[in-house]
């Protein structure tokens, strides 16, 4: 089973590394990262900086990513489907064959300015903390991109719709929002309902690693400060961690689920 | 053999399948007509797991379908439209599904040569002609030697020759008594290729024999005639 999967997941890489555009995002990262620590004084906050990049991009390229896979390949998913091959293998076949490259040329493509600006060494907590990030999240939203590719199979318009909603709920109202609710309700003990709030959204729960991980406050959010105080640094790290974990099982489960129903 | 009983599918509020019972026998070869949106393509798809009926049974040989896919070992399927990954070649495609079945591809260089794809092998995909891409489908469904074969749509985008040459191999398919199931719109081409006439309506099997029994039902010569008067019937 494995070999086969690993099989499907070769073809892809083979595929992607040739469309050279992956290639073309990782040196995205290469260069933002690098001028970012060329010009902004070379410190760890340089990391801040592409972190706030990374939270806001890495969700809708993978979205975006995920779902036109889907789109492109319908006929080609098709053919494969008549062949004798376990419907369970063929979707992680197919979602290891795509994420990881994306997940990489962010890795390596942030990793080696760090490097050679020597904050892989200053830093290594807060560099690793960052990568480690990205890759979860581009592996999380590539996952949601399918999902969603899958749930609007025949209907391109209004899946693609739906990925640039959820985007912009995700990695840009969804603070604002939040923080709303609170000044309507603010006579009311809000603090549980905050963190029950910033655990259902991914980047947030990203963003408020990283504040905790640099111990900024000041730009925390208001989910970030009720995260700080209520957790503290480190069991906020934990806690948050394990959810985007979570985050990380439950729409590629759910796409695997729906994958193994759909009538092709 | 394939043994259907009772199959039924709807898409939302569309009945497609209005409950199919067909006895397919090993070595036959049959033809499956009908108007466009009859069912012809959701029965195939059926078949080969690609849709997952809503009641009824289906057998392949000793294999009851229900999500397994062993039962697709001995299938091979030509799809009606052909489109793979673009950047990729052909001989690619054909290694890959080669790795994917995990089988001897006994009939691959045979059928290279037969339908005249060894200029086509290192180009890539996109590249190619809508009657190549179809060529490379029936070079993948063929290649494995399965015991079933499924062609929809298989000459739509050939040209006389080629089309010559594909026809020329299902003979020699049928003739090592391969069970082959063909759609097409092309009467003329089913005369040659198939034996049995599987006629769907709006669902429903409306007529299943031989087509000689058809002629001499129908009053007559050609097949073309036979259903195009079993559709006004309709």
């Amino acid at each position: 089973m494995n070999s086969l999967l690993l099989h499907i997941a070769k073809n892809e890489w083979k595929s992607l590394l040739r469309g050279k555009w992956v290639v073309g995002y990782g040196l995205i990262f290469l260069l933002l990262t690098d001028s970012l620590l060329r010009f902004g004084g070379g410190g760890p906050e340089a990391l801040l900086s592409l972190s706030n990049v990374m939270l806001l991009f890495i969700p809708l390229v993978g979205m975006i990513y995920g779902i036109l896979y889907i789109y492109q390949s319908r006929e080609f998913i098709e053919l494969l489907l008549t062949q004798p091959i376990d419907r369970k293998v063929l979707f992680w076949g197919l979602f290891v064959g795509i994420s990881t490259p994306l997940m990489l040329a962010f890795v390596i493509g942030s990793l080696l300015p760090l490097g050679w600006h020597g904050i892989l060494i200053k830093g290594a907590a807060a560099s690793a903390m960052v990568l480690g990030l990205g890759a979860v999240l581009t592996l999380i939203f590539v996952s949601l991109g399918f999902l969603f590719g899958l749930t609007f199979y025949d209907d391109r318009i209004k899946g693609f719709g739906f990925t640039i909603v959820v985007w912009l709920f995700l990695a840009i109202l969804y603070d604002g929002l939040v923080l709303m609710l609170v000044f309507m309700f603010g006579h009311y003990p809000l603090e549980r309902f905050v963190i029950a709030v910033s655990m259902l959204n991914p980047i947030d729960l990203a963003r408020i690693m990283v504040m905790l991980e640099f111990d900024v406050s000041a730009l925390m959010g208001y989910t970030g400060a009720v995260f700080n105080r209520f957790f503290g640094s480190n069991m906020g790290i934990i806690i948050a961690s394990a959810m985007l974990t979570l985050w990380l099982a439950m729409p590629a489960w759910i796409g695997l689920r729906v994958f193994k129903k759909k009538d092709f | 053999m394939i043994e259907i009983k009772e199959l039924k599918k709807s898409f939302g509020s569309l009945e497609v399948l209005k409950g199919i019972n067909l006895m397919i026998p090993k070595g036959q070869s049959t033809g499956i007509v009908g108007p466009n949106g009859a069912g012809k393509t959701t029965l195939i798809k059926t078949i080969l797991g690609l849709v997952k009926p809503d009641s009824g049974s289906i057998q392949v040989n000793e294999t009851v379908l229900n999500g397994n896919w062993q039962y697709r070992r001995n299938i091979g399927y030509m799809p009606q439209v052909a489109r793979y990954p673009e950047n990729m070649r052909v001989h690619e495609l054909l290694e890959f599904i080669k790795g994917l079945r995990n089988q001897p591809a006994q009939y691959e260089t045979e059928l290279i040569e037969q339908l005249h794809l060894g200029p086509e092998l290192q180009k890539e995909l996109r590249t190619l002609s809508g009657g190549n891409r179809q060529k490379v489908g029936a070079t993948l469904a063929m290649m494995f030697n399965p015991d079933i074969l499924f062609f929809d749509e298989p000459t739509a985008g050939l040209d006389p020759k080629s089309s010559q040459k594909f026809k020329e191999r299902v003979q020699t398919e049928k003739e090592n008594g391969k069970t082959i199931i063909i759609t097409s719109h092309i009467m003329s081409e089913l005369e040659q290729l198939v034996d049995h006439v599987i006629f769907i309506l709006d669902g429903n099997v409306r007529y299943y024999g031989s087509t000689k029994n058809l002629l001499a039902e129908s009053n007559e010569e050609r097949l073309e005639g036979a259903i195009a008067s079993m559709m006004e019937m309709a």
